[in-house]
């Protein structure tokens, strides 16, 4: 009870009180603060790793069969055992230390760049949705119709190169703010709970995508009645970054220039002011005669079309055709990222980053013989921590952030808004 | 019961919500603890109920010192306590309600109501309180609601009752029957703690008057003291109450609202024919109980509200069917009654509050782009002009006081060009320098010649601020009258007895 904030009782706010020291109110801001609580949350993350590929490992078993006459042993198997695993890691997401060339060594790199691009791209999307107080969990469904209409453009028409593959995102991103269009509609018109408005709409763009598979307008030719798309016109692939040795394609340029677009949007403009002025307080921005149900309609579909780039990417992105299965996860692994990011641009891109790298590491630990399934357990618990603040720093025992944050203040003057201050 | 404290020190972080507070309230004593918000009083009070663990200091009752680790402890010791808010459960019975938390029952596990209904009978017939046990709490007017907070501290035998601002929802009649009730616990021996910032109030019925200031007890003052000395006491330097102003100068602007009706989802009227006009440079204040449609009166005229019917026409364009946009860019200034919810956002910078009205286009973007170096200039000549007590623009809203926080919706509304002015709750919860500024900021508005509606439920700040007084009772104007008209008048008003 000796926190006032959580009582609802008038709390004494006077600033004739003398404020607290600026260096003592640092030290408790740093320590309270995201940046720090998000590393501690990956550190519990990877030691959870670190007690599961500890426990799995058949050389750690069988030294603890006699650790009280040598418990040495089974020390050295646990370190063995953790470093080999995060090792592979390493190696298969940033640089491969075993590798003869430099070219080689930074192949996982550019794995991880390419795996994190659609992540990215969704996770913003996801995030835009959160700024403004919305919960998009359909990223799984705009993907997918992201990719469709993509896909259409890429194999139906031919277009000459260039042209097509301009043609061909544009489809892909309209396609996929049509459909969460659709979502803020609902909301606007009915107040339908965008929640449950979004799993319906995955669950009908998955069917309604198979369905168009099946039919010539989405169908490969030699599919023989399965779901399944042609190839991409060679004029409408995602064109390789690096050459042939190197699957890094532009989907990662595209999706670096969303997330600057993307900061832009929140941070610069008058579109992202409303957005985030209705995700904070939609009462107050009704009475400044903000349009909250044309900011709900927009903001879907721009959520959407964040998405949808992740679906060009993963539709454009290939020389060969795509099933309904296309999302593999990553509509909903978007929500993990934007909740890891913090819903700000850069913090999107760095949480996408690393789970991209745990997508491009995860073969090669798998070849020391450790499941994949380790590193899901590894996100899970990351965003668990970050989604419950009061968790983390009870088990660090941080202090509760300041209100008045001086970090904050001094990021929103040079970063956030722009703006130094005179 | 003799309650005393003695150097209670609370504190939040490095702010010192009370310092060294040492207070002594004797058997049957009415003691006025009197203080601007933010002085410290309800902290205080949350010390002694058991919500909040004091730093330093002891409490004693009876000469015995106690500690209370929850309002269980402080109720089972005697001590109750009047939130200004009510905890009362609307659809139950009176009886019901005082028994809620320590049922009295039959064999066991049966509810006794019959029990409870004899003791709030007999308690409302020992005090004259004048209590349908069986009525639903809902159905009770305000008055009587709180009558039944009092009721139910009785029955758990408190002998020091604790009342937070319980005038704030009353009408005067209402107060002057509280005070009576007041007198009564007092001469049965209850100790009575009476926390308000009221200054009238605490003159009429407090035996003994403690004065707070920023977490200190500044000075104790009889109730002989006037007003203007116990004003000064608490606010630490002297302060004009009265708002000086000329006689109105009319111009030729014009707000008329004729037969103005609305309806809610049910299609109950919230607003039942209301008419009136307010000329360019004068204010016409609605008074009356809150509650009684004035806020669906200012949503209405903004276009909040759906089910709108009559007329709206400021300077003969009419606005009912209008979007709050269009109404906003007709000119209408509007300050919301309860400035968190709807005036501000908190988590947003004193500057992007500044814009909150004007997010697109002049003059705060061009294109999609936010003129960031504009709005830092405006939100720095407003913070000076509107004397917002702030870090910089850059602080979050949310975290200023509410008197600051109230500047910066009147920054934001007072700088775009005006047709009408409405205010709402203007002063509500801000402390005696920021009411002086607020409104003086408003008279300013209704000298350059702009139409003000004010609605407040203070009395005391209607009869200051108007040119005309409607009062509203029940969605309807009871009557339009002159400002000098006497209170008792204005009291029977509000209670929907037309003049």
């Amino acid at each position: 009870m000796s926190n006032p904030e959580n009582t609802g009782l008038l709390v004494p706010l006077d600033e004739e009180i003398p404020a607290p020291s600026r260096s003592n109110e640092l030290m408790r801001e740093i320590l309270g603060g995201g940046v720090v609580r998000t590393l501690l949350a990956l550190v519990v993350g990877f030691v959870v790793g670190a007690i599961l590929i500890i426990a799995t490992n058949e050389d750690v078993l069988a030294s603890a069969g006699y650790f009280f006459s040598r418990p040495s042993d089974l020390l050295t198997a646990a370190w063995n055992a953790v470093s080999t695993g995060y090792g592979a890691l390493f190696r298969g997401s940033i640089y491969d230390t075993t590798a003869t060339t430099f070219a080689e060594g930074i192949r996982p790199l550019t794995e991880t760049l390419r795996l994190a691009s659609p992540l990215i791209a969704a996770g913003l999307g996801i995030a835009l949705s959160f700024r403004v107080g919305l919960f998009n969990i359909g990223g799984g469904g705009q993907l997918l119709v992201g990719a469709a209409f993509a896909g259409f453009v890429s194999f139906q028409w031919h277009l000459p190169w260039g042209i097509h593959l301009i043609v061909a995102i544009i489809f892909g991103i309209l396609g996929a703010a049509l459909w969460g269009a659709i979502v803020g509609f609902l909301k606007a018109r009915t107040g339908a709970n965008e929640v449950i408005v979004t799993i319906m709409l995955n669950y009908i763009a998955v069917s309604l995508v198979s369905f168009l598979m099946r039919t010539p307008i989405l169908q490969a030719p030699d599919a023989s009645g399965n779901p399944k798309t042609p190839a991409p016109d060679a004029t409408a692939q995602l064109p390789l970054l690096l050459g042939d040795g190197f699957a890094l394609h532009l989907g990662f340029v595209l999706v670096v220039a969303a997330t600057v677009l993307y900061w832009w949007l929140m941070e610069r403009s008058t579109i992202g002011y409303r957005f985030r002025a209705v995700g904070l307080n939609a009462n107050a921005a009704k009475t400044a005669g903000i349009n909250v149900g044309r900011i709900y309609i927009l903001a879907m579909a721009a959520s959407a079309a964040f998405v949808g780039l992740a679906g060009v990417n993963q539709a454009l992105g290939r020389n060969t055709g795509f099933t309904p299965t296309i999302d593999s996860g990553i509509g909903f692994d978007a929500i993990t990222v934007a909740l890891l990011g913090g819903s700000t641009a850069g913090g999107v891109f760095l949480a996408g980053l690393l789970f991209g790298a745990m997508k491009a590491g995860s073969p090669a630990m798998q070849v020391e013989s450790i499941s994949p399934e380790v590193l899901g357990v590894v996100q899970g618990v990351i965003v668990l921590f970050i989604a419950a603040p009061p968790l983390i720093r009870a088990i660090f025992r941080l202090p509760k952030p300041a209100t008045n944050s001086l970090i904050k203040q001094w990021w929103r003057a040079r970063f956030t808004r722009g703006q130094v201050k005179k | 019961m003799k309650l005393e404290l003695r150097g209670i020190t609370k504190r939040f972080g490095a702010l010192v919500a009370n310092d060294h507070i040492s207070l002594t309230i004797e058997p049957g004593e009415i003691h006025c603890l009197l203080g601007e918000n933010g002085a410290g009083k309800s902290t205080l009070m949350n010390v002694l109920y058991g919500l909040y663990n004091a730093d330093e200091g002891q409490i004693l009752l009876d000469d015995t010192a106690v500690t209370f680790s929850g309002p269980g402890d402080a109720m089972a010791a005697g001590i109750g306590m009047v939130h200004q808010h009510f905890m009362l459960i609307p659809v139950f019975t009176v009886a019901e309600n005082v028994m809620l938390g320590h049922e009295p029952t039959r064999a066991g596990t049966l509810l006794d109501l019959p029990a409870a209904r004899a003791l709030v009978r007999e308690i409302s017939q020992r005090f004259g309180f004048e209590v349908d046990p069986d009525a639903l709490v809902e159905d009770l007017p305000v008055g009587v609601q709180q009558r039944v907070e009092i009721i139910k501290a009785l029955a758990r035998d408190a002998r020091v009752l604790v009342l937070d601002e319980p005038t704030a929802v009353l009408t005067p009649q209402e107060t002057d029957e509280l005070m009576v009730i007041m007198r009564g616990l007092a001469a049965s021996g209850t100790s009575i703690v009476f926390i308000t910032h009221k200054l009238r109030e605490v003159r009429e019925v407090a035996d003994r008057i403690t004065v707070m200031r920023l977490g200190k007890i500044v000075g104790t003052a009889s109730p002989t003291s006037s007003t203007s000395e116990l004003a000064e006491l608490m606010v630490g330097r002297a302060v004009d109450l009265t708002v000086k102003k000329d006689e109105p100068q009319f111009t030729a602007k014009e707000f008329d609202v004729a037969h103005l009706t609305a309806l809610d989802a049910l299609g109950n009227h919230l607003l039942d024919d209301v008419s009136f006009t307010i000329r360019g440079g004068e204010v016409l204040a609605i008074a009356g109980v809150q509650g009684n449609g004035q806020t669906e009166l200012t949503e209405a005229i903004l276009g909040l509200r759906s089910h709108v019917s009559g007329s709206i026409r400021l300077n003969g364009t009419e606005l009912v069917g209008s979007s709050v946009r269009k109404v906003l860019d007709a000119g209408v200034g509007f300050v919301p009654e309860d400035r968190q919810k709807d005036g501000i956002i908190g988590e947003f910078t004193v500057a992007e509050n500044l814009m909150l009205d004007r997010s697109t286009g002049n003059p705060f973007a061009s294109g999609l782009n936010i003129k960031f170096g504009y709005l830092e200039d405006f939100a720095s000549s407003a913070i000076t002009e509107f004397d917002i007590r702030t870090q910089g623009t850059d602080t979050l809203a949310g975290r200023l006081s509410g008197g600051n926080q109230q500047k910066v919706v009147l920054a934001r509304e007072l700088s775009r060009d005006l047709q009408l002015f409405i205010a709402s709750q203007p002063t509500r919860g801000l402390d005696v320098g920021s009411i002086e500024f607020v409104h003086d900021r408003i008279i300013a508005t209704r000298d350059a010649g702009i139409p003000v509606l004010i609605v407040s439920t203070e009395l005391d700040e209607v009869v200051s601020l108007a040119d005309r007084i409607a009062v509203m009772y029940r969605g309807k104007i009871v009557g339009i009258v002159d400002a000098t008209t006497s209170r008792t008048t204005l009291g029977e008003m509000m209670a929907g007895i037309a003049a």
